[in-house]
């Protein structure tokens, strides 16, 4: 990793760290009475952690000129790895806080262990560690192969992975010592949110740098997503974390907004971190591994334009549907219910112009698991998009909301759509980028389909029985014209289903650690005779005459 | 239209601009009106702020992750105006920073929990919630009472809440910590003080049931039994939208 970078990134990267210990030192010190100063020392270790691996190396031998002539993929490696150990964490999470609430008695007594803060370790863990390592991984290896150009340079990448998982685990740590913003996935106290923003920048000049070196004269339709997500991320993430620090060494802060304006700032953010987060950041990758693997190009070109910009463009008016019935002006719910119920035409035809991309190839679906992966995520894709539209019109929201129905939906979307496409796309990648032959086991990736398939089923018809079952009973009157339950009654009444919820989670787990071993497994597995693909390098710098396939 | 993207999309500088345009529109449209239309929050001249033991309990609320679970926002609906009393006002929450409307009901709206229950009732429910609800899920909080509350650093905390626009006085400010203590313990000479810059409405109480010390938990009861009386608002509001 450190001897891949030049002379001048090495001192780069020595800055680097020595800046990010004088940070760390100086948050220790100035909140050494507050739980600031662990993440301090957190920061300082981190930072020493990495120059001691800078120093090993620093005298290594420059890379060779050679490497311009090769993609750069490393980071994209690590990433992976990354992105499976997140998943198997905030997965596990996940099924513990569920097994929760079925049988409260099994916390231990201690603050950190308790339910409220335990869930946003796995909120976190699955949205911003599982998919946020997802996304850096796969935008990498999809900007490079799309515009035939490598990376800027050996340091920006490497430093966009490192500091974004730094990022997690100050967010997660955080919340388990009690440190919380409790803005919804959007947590992490103000320190936290100005690193991201930092890390964001970077990602971001990654992105339009190696763009305007491409050597493809039209940007492919998933880094449209790619870029949507980068952009419209920083601009929710700024915004929605406005707020004053009570002083530079306390981790507690006071946002700038409150009351009903904040509630909409929070869901204009909350709603849109689903949709540039986790949709078009996946549908990014979903527009380049789908294809790649059933070997078919995308359906409709004129589909993939009409789709990209009505997502961009209405998804940012829907997040008033989160306050149907609250205090918020009527009129901005309705905007928001209008929105919303359009939304689904730019939804469905992306999950159509996936669906019909695998005309010609649906021999392959059957066959191939990992393909199968994507269909199945297109599908969920739509069914979840469906289902939001659903859910936002009024008179369906004054049933769902508040409920575990909600919590159904976003599951379907969660693991039936990103999970099932991350998994799709990561099992692709790992034999191109490690020049495997194949899969380590491909029963493996069919066992975790199934399992990941019957986990999801099984959660999500749970939540929304308790969901339906728990709306009904709130707004259940008896013959005296009374409430017939109380609300007691409606938890009783949840048991069977919380208990369900958490074996459906149970089952999807599994296959997420079934992931991680086989792909591990591919990684250790004896290299086939090294054959760089010919066309799997950068345009413009190949010493044969130029290759007329595009896109890679 | 398609040749028009088709330039487009040979253009990444353009392209990066076109994202953000498009997708600034709906928020601007949506949350910049919150902030200059007047009917957006109602007016609630006998609005308190919450006291320095409000504020750390309230913290605490925050901290624990009790929002996961519990809303503070009573919608329009008849049954929830039955069920939890008349429906939330935007005013009501007009000094939290952040919002803690909530949105999902694993347990019941707080918004009005303040007043419904005693103190004892309350530290009891918390620190082992089955002890009085057999059925109840919630977790047990039992360092609540074992942790004292941290009070020295309450005046930079009304400090911050003041820069972000909630109206303390410099009185206030300055006298945080020793109100947080006077509030938890009625009839000393600390608790005269809460009343006077809070007014004579302020609950001062043993509210976790012990005199002297402030624990973690004397704050949060403190701020569960403020919720629905910073103001009455709602309660002379004719709440004619219930559907």
């Amino acid at each position: 990793m450190i001897s891949q970078l030049t002379g001048n990134e090495r001192v780069l990267a020595a800055l680097t760290f020595l800046i990010l210990l004088c940070v760390g030192v100086a948050m220790a010190a100035a909140g050494r009475d507050d739980l600031i100063g662990t993440h301090g020392w957190i920061i300082a270790v981190s930072a020493i952690a990495g120059a001691v691996a800078l120093l090993r190396a620093y005298d290594a031998p420059e890379p060779s000129a050679t490497r311009l002539s090769e993609y750069y993929d490393d980071p994209s490696k690590v990433g992976i790895i990354l992105t499976l150990i997140w998943g198997v964490i905030g997965m596990l999470v996940g099924v513990w806080v569920a097994a929760l609430l079925a049988w409260p008695e099994l916390t231990i007594d201690a603050a950190w262990a308790s339910f409220g803060r335990l869930r946003p370790v796995h909120t976190s863990g699955v949205i911003f560690g599982f998919g946020g390592n997802a996304l850096i991984a796969t935008s990498f290896h999809v900007l490079q192969r799309t515009t035939r150009a490598r990376l800027p340079d050996q340091f920006s990448p490497w430093f966009v992975l490192f500091g974004y998982n730094l990022f997690c685990v100050l967010a997660a740590s955080g919340y388990l010592m009690g440190i919380t913003q409790s803005k919804e996935y959007a947590e992490p106290e103000w320190y936290a949110d100005i690193w991201l923003v930092v890390v964001w920048v970077v990602y971001f000049s990654i992105y339009i740098r190696t763009l305007l070196r491409r050597k493809e004269p039209h940007i492919y339709v998933a880094n449209w997503y790619y870029m949507a997500f980068i952009l419209v991320v920083a601009l929710l993430h700024i915004i929605n974390n406005l707020a004053v620090p009570i002083s530079f060494g306390h981790a507690k802060s006071y946002s700038l907004f409150s009351g009903v304006q904040d509630a909409m700032t929070q869901w204009w953010y909350g709603h849109n971190a689903v949709a540039f987060f986790l949709t078009a950041g996946f549908l990014g990758m979903m527009y380049y591994y789908l294809p790649k693997r059933a070997g078919r190009p995308i359906y409709s070109y004129r589909t993939s334009i009409i789709s990209f910009w009505g997502i961009t463009f209405m998804y940012m008016w829907a997040g008033s549907h989160h306050l149907h019935y609250t205090a918020l002006p009527h009129w901005v719910q309705s905007l928001g219910m209008a929105f919303s119920v359009v939304l689904l035409v730019p939804s469905w035809a992306s999950a159509g112009n996936a669906l019909l991309t695998l005309n010609g190839a649906w021999h392959k679906v059957r066959d191939d698991a990992v393909l199968r992966f994507m269909m199945l995520a297109a599908i969920f894709y739509g069914l979840a998009t469906f289902e939001g539209s659903f859910m936002a019109i009024r008179a369906v929201n004054s049933l769902s909301h508040y409920t575990d129905w909600t919590i159904g939906h976003v599951h379907a979307g969660a693991l039936g759509w990103v999970a099932m496409i991350t998994y799709g796309s990561l099992y692709a990648l790992t034999p191109w980028l490690w020049k495997r032959p194949a899969l380590y086991s491909a029963k493996l990736v069919e066992w975790h389909f199934w399992l990941a398939l019957s986990g999801t089923v099984v959660y999500v018809f749970a939540m929304w029985n308790s969901g339906v079952i728990q709306g009904l009973m709130w707004r259940t009157y008896n013959d005296s014209g009374t409430l017939s339950y109380s609300f007691v009654d409606s938890l009783v009444a949840m048991h069977p289903y919380y208990i369900a919820r958490a074996f459906g989670g149970l089952l999807f787990l599994s296959g997420a650690v079934i992931a991680l071993y086989n792909i591990v497994m591919t990684i250790r597995s004896p290299v086939a005779v090294a054959s760089e693909s010919a066309s799997d390098i950068p345009l413009g710098l190949e010493p044969a005459a130029p290759i007329a396939q595009a896109g890679e | 239209m398609f040749n028009f993207h088709y330039r487009l999309e040979r253009n990444a500088i353009g392209f990066v601009l076109a994202i953000i345009v498009v997708a600034s529109i709906g928020g601007f449209i949506e949350i910049a009106p919150l902030f200059t239309i007047d009917e957006t929050v109602e007016k609630a001249p006998d609005m308190r702020v919450y006291t320095p033991l409000e504020v750390a309990g309230r913290n605490i609320y925050i901290r624990e992750g009790c929002y996961a679970c519990h809303s503070q926002m009573i919608r329009t609906l008849r049954d929830e105006v039955e069920r939890y009393g008349p429906y939330s006002l935007a005013v009501e929450s007009k000094y939290d920073h952040p919002m803690l409307w909530g949105s999902k009901r694993t347990g019941p709206d707080l918004a009005r929990v303040g007043g419904k229950y005693s103190n004892d009732w309350m530290t009891a429910h918390l620190n082992n919630p089955r002890d009085v609800v057999p059925e109840s899920n919630m977790p047990a909080y039992r360092w609540l009472l074992r942790n004292q509350l941290e009070t020295a650093d309450l005046g930079e905390h009304l400090a911050a809440l003041r820069a972000v626009g909630v109206p303390y006085t410099d009185d206030m400010i300055a006298n945080a910590p020793k109100d947080a203590v006077g509030q938890a313990n009625p009839d000393t000479d600390l608790a005269t003080g809460v009343t006077e810059r809070y007014g004579e409405k302020t609950d001062v109480s043993l509210f976790d049931g012990n005199q002297g010390s402030v624990t973690e938990m004397d704050a949060l009861v403190a701020y569960l039994q403020v919720l629905g009386h910073l103001t009455g608002a709602a309660h002379t509001t004719p709440q004619n939208e219930v559907e």
